[in-house]
């Protein structure tokens, strides 16, 4: 008998401290799985960001450093720059990359910055207790949005992957999810072509992962997923927004 | 490229040094009155092979410069105080990470926007934190464009040492002015002396992992006792200072920079006049502060201080604790810009010395 | 025969490897593991089929195919 599924090398043993059912340990998981069938292990320099994403460090083989809320691509950008051989990746959330982090995470994707943004957009703030995000949906019921979402005060969620698509020193932006294993698979493939754009040396690679929240949702993980499926999908389409390398220009259904 | 003599433009001097110093990293964002360190840069540092970036922000430049001094390079940035202000959480970020880290704040006159004049307005801001939690930073202050070149190449070597950032606190004048200064030979800085954590290349031995977060219960306790016995040591080691003329002196001014600078003129010109008795203590390190040295000046009770600086007293405060009561520390304080004269500091120390209490000098009107 | 070899104490008991198993075959054990969570077993023995559909959900990595 040979084992066909297990832990990847990249991935350490310590158990995840995340809530029962949430995506970012899949995301995890998914992310040292290519970087294994890459090769490039020894490689890579994480850049832990500030959230549920501030224990990611501490599930993965390889160099990481801390980076203050929102500061993971200006923290990527210092570390690239100087170390062009390392792959250089993030893990942030959505306060951390579309909230405080708005304006590193739009100038390194506009200048081209050769890294890998790994955004889990679970649509909420986690490690803080369940308070609304740029991507919450309208009406979503969180902590400081009790009565539900009001466009009137807040605004419409936001769009990463709509947003980034018209920036130039973008090389590959994909929006997937982790919801059911179709978005898994789907999810693993696209960290590989985004972690290729880096060794290929294509610009800015970034790959938005719809995530359940099962605690900030309020709901148990199988009714999470079926949210997620449902309802989250819809404001947030999956698919391929950008990769440079593609003959046609790509369209994501509207 | 050997040591040399060139006419330099303080910002340009400060930049030069830099990259003299091995430093191969500089991110900043445009502010007056540093503005020409940041351009210089755009051009010499990937002359000389290193990167630079303007970054959207002074937040995005000192988070730049924190991920690049994690891999071991010589990594700098600079700013005015309203930009300085901005950096603070990467500063505490740098200091909690053990991170080295140089960069330069070239005073203008606050609070808020203030305005474009030189100014010495951000000492607490340099010296007692600024940011937030138990840390500190290594403050310079030089009063002279050769000062300028010295001190960066200090600071460099100082932060290496100690693992920890290290400031040039200038001020408009000081970025602005033109001198003559000898630039040092260059030296290249090799990175593999930080080896034993520097990132990248984690092939064949345990993962490095840099970072500022301790959450198991006493783990941040014990980490910042670590960092306070490594800055009783900068404290026992690092501390600079000028004097001149103390002994004889019945007023001892206490001034840095450009105010010490122009306290020196004072100081000569009294001695020229055959009084008032003047001397001056010129702190280079305004952290570690000279504080035994000040301490053992006034132990005997015959001196009064007359703090001479360009703001409202931050210095004083420092000059104050330094003295431990046995003497009268006084201030001439200019502020928003306003620049100290030497007749101004004379008048000053013959009403401080005359004073049976301390006294604060502001200009005339004010 | 495929089978699935599950590391209870990792689990957390969030029932995803249940809600997607193509053949149906796993439930959720009435045991506890040392944290309180129940953790999944299958109904009955030799359905699996080793798509590793369960690992790969799996938020835990606490389950190791093997065939």
């Amino acid at each position: 008998m040979k084992k066909v599924f297990g832990k990847p090398k990249s991935l350490s043993d310590k158990p995840f401290s995340y809530c029962p059912g949430c995506g970012h340990s899949i995301i995890h998981r998914l992310t040292a799985e290519v970087i294994d069938e890459l090769g490039i292990q020894s490689k890579c320099i994480g850049v832990a960001s500030v959230g549920c994403s501030v224990f990611s460090d501490a599930y993965f083989n390889f160099d990481f450093i801390q980076a203050a809320h929102g500061r993971a691509p200006a923290v990527a950008t210092g570390v690239k720059r100087v170390r062009p051989d390392c792959v250089v990746l993030t893990h942030q959330g959505d306060g951390d990359l579309a909230s405080i982090g708005a304006a590193e995470m739009l100038h390194s994707a506009n200048r081209g910055e050769n890294i890998t943004v790994i955004f889990v957009n679970n649509a909420i703030y986690g490690m803080t207790g369940g308070q609304m995000a740029p991507t919450t949906l309208v009406g979503m019921k969180t902590t400081t949005s009790p009565m539900g979402r009001d466009v009137k005060g807040t605004g419409y969620p936001v769009r990463v992957c709509e947003l980034l698509r018209e920036l130039k020193g973008v090389a590959y932006l994909e929006r997937t999810s982790v919801d059911d294993p179709k978005g898994v698979i789907k999810t693993r493939k696209a960290l590989k072509k985004a972690f290729q754009a880096q060794l290929d040396g294509l610009g800015f690679s970034l790959v938005e992962v719809v995530s359940q929240c099962p605690t900030g949702w309020g709901m148990t993980p199988v009714e999470a997923v079926k949210w997620l499926g449902k309802d989250m999908k819809a404001y947030f389409p999956l698919g391929l927004f950008k990769d440079i390398r593609a003959e046609e220009p790509q369209e994501v259904a509207q | 490229m050997a040591e040399e003599r060139r006419l330099m433009k303080g910002n340009e001097a400060i930049a030069e040094a830099a990259i003299r110093a091995g430093c191969r990293f500089y991110a900043g964002y445009p502010i007056t009155p540093q503005n020409e360190l940041t351009e210089y840069m755009s051009l010499k540092m990937s002359e000389a092979g290193g990167v630079f970036v303007q970054a959207e922000s002074e937040v995005a430049a000192i988070n730049m410069v924190y991920g690049a001094s994690s891999t071991g390079a010589r990594v700098m940035t600079s700013s005015s105080g309203p930009g300085i202000s901005l950096k603070q959480e990467g500063i505490s970020y740098l200091c909690g990470a053990e991170l080295p880290a140089f960069y330069a704040n070239i005073v203008r006159g606050g609070p808020g926007l203030g305005n474009i004049a030189p100014a010495q307005s951000d000492y607490f801001q340099s010296v007692k934190g600024g940011g937030h939690g138990d840390y500190r930073v290594i403050v310079l202050a030089p009063s002279t464009g050769q000062e300028l070149v010295d001190l960066t190449r200090l600071g460099f070597d100082l932060s290496d040492k100690y693992s920890n950032p290290a400031m040039i606190l200038g001020d408009g004048i000081l970025g602005q002015m033109m001198e003559p200064v000898t630039l040092p030979e260059p030296v290249t800085f090799d990175m593999k002396t930080k080896d034993d954590w520097r990132l990248g290349d984690s092939a064949g031995r345990s993962r490095h992992m840099i970072t500022s977060v301790h959450l198991a219960p006493g783990t941040l306790e014990k980490h910042n006792i670590d960092l306070l016995k490594k800055y009783r040591k900068i404290e026992e080691k690092e501390v600079r200072y000028e004097a001149v003329g103390v002994e004889d002196a019945d007023v001892v001014i206490v001034a840095y920079g450009t105010a010490a600078r122009i306290a020196k003129s004072a100081v000569a010109m009294a001695k020229a006049a055959g009084g008032p008795k003047l001397g001056l203590i010129r702190p280079i390190t305004l952290w570690p502060f000279p504080t035994k040295f000040i301490a053992e000046v006034a132990a005997d009770g015959s001196k009064d201080f007359l703090v001479v600086e360009m703001s409202l007293g931050q210095m004083r405060e420092d000059v104050l604790l330094s003295v431990l009561g046995k003497a009268k520390v006084s201030l001439l304080g200019r502020t928003g810009g306003g620049i100290p004269e030497e007749e101004e500091i004379l008048e000053a120390a013959k009403k401080a010395r005359a004073s049976k209490e301390a006294i604060e000098v502001f200009p005339e009107g004010n | 025969m495929p089978e699935v070899k599950v590391k209870a104490e990792r689990c957390k008991g969030c029932e995803l490897c249940i809600l997607y198993c193509p053949k149906k075959s796993l439930c959720m054990s009435p045991s506890f593991n040392l944290k309180g969570y129940h953790y999944p077993e299958f109904k009955e023995p030799d359905t699996c089929t080793g798509c590793a559909i369960c690992g790969m959900i799996c938020p835990e990595v606490a389950l190791e195919v093997y065939k």
